[in-house]
């Protein structure tokens, strides 16, 4: 599980140099009284954190957090797993997507408080560098991606959608309601309708699916 | 956000009694729209109340033969039962026309019920709204208000209900059980659920102070034909323009209930006696208040219905 590892003061990495970068440049513009005035008045009340227990890609952290932390913002900025990612941060773009206790969610639309003792799958668990998962390894043949921000959300999204066909869970192009979904393109679409991609990679985000799913049409 | 404290129920009466007990208190299910509504400081309750682990997400069927629902039963489990896809079409077709895969993963029954509209101006905290915040004024009316309401508006709010699951609900004439914080429990017919705007678009539907659901009850099944046809202004995840939820019977009676024309979801009964998508959409529209972007919705809820009549007779 080494690849799962929380990164630790990481020397040189373009993430620790954006967030050292963030924090010098806010330091240096807004002067300290400005932000001493910006607590609210119930808000200078002392937080309190309450204990919530995640279990992420088959490993258990406890952690005490602030009620607000969403989901996301425990994988990402307490776990450090920060393959999900934040793009709209209200439900509305897929990056954030997570699988939770094996159904896809928003992780960004929910509390990490409300998911104590919830197994949580992100794209760090699905597969490794070294061992990919056949969804990622089919994102890399089909060219799934350009920029790559939104690929996390969209693999665990793709996983999770050929489960929800093989399930036999509706969709919106779903002809016979009392039938079975089919396994094909038109109803992978659908279902990946919940994230978005910018570089406009959907026509190889189908392509990849269809692979793993094993279907032509 | 705002700072909240945070509790967890440990029953439904529990649940209610803390709502009442705790100024600023809200509960928590789904919370994808709640948390939204959150982020954007339109929602700021002081203590939120998680009762996600109540035991109130299974659908059991009822002594007369219809279904029970438990108010924390999540969108895409409802829609796929088996006994909801056979017998409540029209509420299975609802649920997939909404949102997306993940959010219908997380959105419950009671909370569907319950969200909030998406009128822009509700959304733009800079912009006057007597919904959220009362007397401020409505700036949708002589706004952008192409998507807003034509019927059963007021001078005060033309926001429209967002909800698809709640259309069928309305067409198949569920019930709405809760208790309320002294541990009573009652029933509201889904037709008095939702509230007109008035001069109080703020409350929008019949529940009191803590009042919590428990769950949403359907009658025993009505068979007929089962179509949800919803227009959108794209093809996948976006709000209703309009919607029409039918249940049409052989003979081809039929109910019609309609989305994105009001603050509730739309059903005149009387309509339903006339024959032909021009009479019944002539006698559903009675009334209607539109503005010079949203006037199209009058044809278009005829046009709608015309097609479902015919997808009807197949």
């Amino acid at each position: 599980m080494t690849d799962n590892s929380p990164v630790t003061a990481p020397e040189l990495t373009r993430r620790g140099m954006i967030a050292t970068g963030a924090v010098g440049a806010a330091a240096a513009a807004i002067p300290a009284p400005v932000l001493a005035t910006t607590a609210r008045p119930d808000q200078a009340r002392a937080v309190t954190t309450i204990p919530v227990s995640l279990k992420v890609n088959g490993r258990t952290t406890a952690l005490e957090l602030d009620p607000r932390v969403t989901l996301l913002d425990a994988l990402r900025e307490h776990l450090h797993l920060t393959g999900s990612k934040k793009g709209c941060d209200h439900g509305q773009c897929g990056a954030c997507t997570v699988i939770v206790n094996g159904r896809r969610i928003n992780s960004c639309l929910t509390l990490a408080a409300l998911h104590d003792g919830d197994a949580i799958t992100t794209i760090e668990g699905l597969g490794t560098p070294d061992k990919l998962h056949a969804m990622q390894a089919a994102f890399v043949k089909h060219d799934g991606y350009q920029c790559g921000y939104c690929t996390p959300g969209q693999i665990c999204s793709a996983v999770s959608t050929l489960n929800e066909i093989k399930e036999g869970i509706p969709s919106h192009v779903t002809g016979d309601l009392t039938g079975k979904p089919a396994l094909d393109a038109t109803e992978m679409r659908e279902r990946m309708s919940g994230n978005i991609c910018r570089c406009g990679a959907y026509s190889n985000i189908i392509d990849a699916m269809k692979d793993v799913a094993g279907v032509d049409a | 956000m705002k700072a909240f404290t945070f509790d967890r129920a440990t029953s439904p009466a529990d649940a209610a009694k803390k709502a009442i007990a705790t100024p600023g208190a809200k509960f928590i299910a789904g919370g994808t729209n709640l948390l939204d509504l959150m982020k954007l400081q339109i929602e700021t309750p002081q203590h939120l109340i998680d009762v996600n682990r109540l035991g109130l997400d299974t659908i059991e069927p009822t002594t007369d033969g219809g279904l029970r629902v438990g108010a924390l039963v999540r969108n895409t489990d409802l829609a796929a039962d088996a006994r909801v896809r056979r017998d409540y079409g029209v509420l299975s077709r609802a649920l997939v026309s909404g949102a997306s895969g993940q959010l219908r993963n997380k959105a419950t029954t009671a909370g569907n019920l319950l969200q909030r509209t998406r009128c822009p101006y509700f959304y733009d905290t800079n912009q006057a709204c007597n919904k959220r915040k009362p007397g401020s004024g409505c700036a949708a009316i002589g706004g952008f208000n192409r998507n807003l309401a034509i019927l059963g508006t007021s001078d005060a709010c033309i926001a429209t209900h967002p909800s698809d699951m709640a259309v069928a609900m309305r067409l198949l004439d569920a019930t709405v059980e809760t208790v309320t914080p002294d541990g009573a429990t009652r029933t509201i017919p889904i037709a008095d659920f939702h509230l007109l705007p008035g001069s109080t678009p703020n409350v929008e539907t019949a529940l009191v102070p803590g009042e919590f659901i428990t769950a949403v009850t359907l009658p025993k099944p009505i068979g007929g034909t089962h179509i949800y046809q919803k227009v959108r202004d794209r093809a996948s995840y976006a709000f209703a323009v309009i919607s029409v939820a039918a249940v049409v019977q052989p003979d081809g009676r039929g109910r019609f209930a309609f989305g994105g024309l009001a603050h509730k979801p739309w059903r005149v009964e009387a309509a339903e006696r006339q024959t032909g998508a021009k009479a019944i959409a002539a006698a559903v529209l009675s009334g209607a208040r539109t503005t010079s972007q949203n006037a199209f919705k009058v044809p278009l809820v005829e046009r709608t219905l015309g097609a479902v009549l015919a997808e009807a007779k197949g």
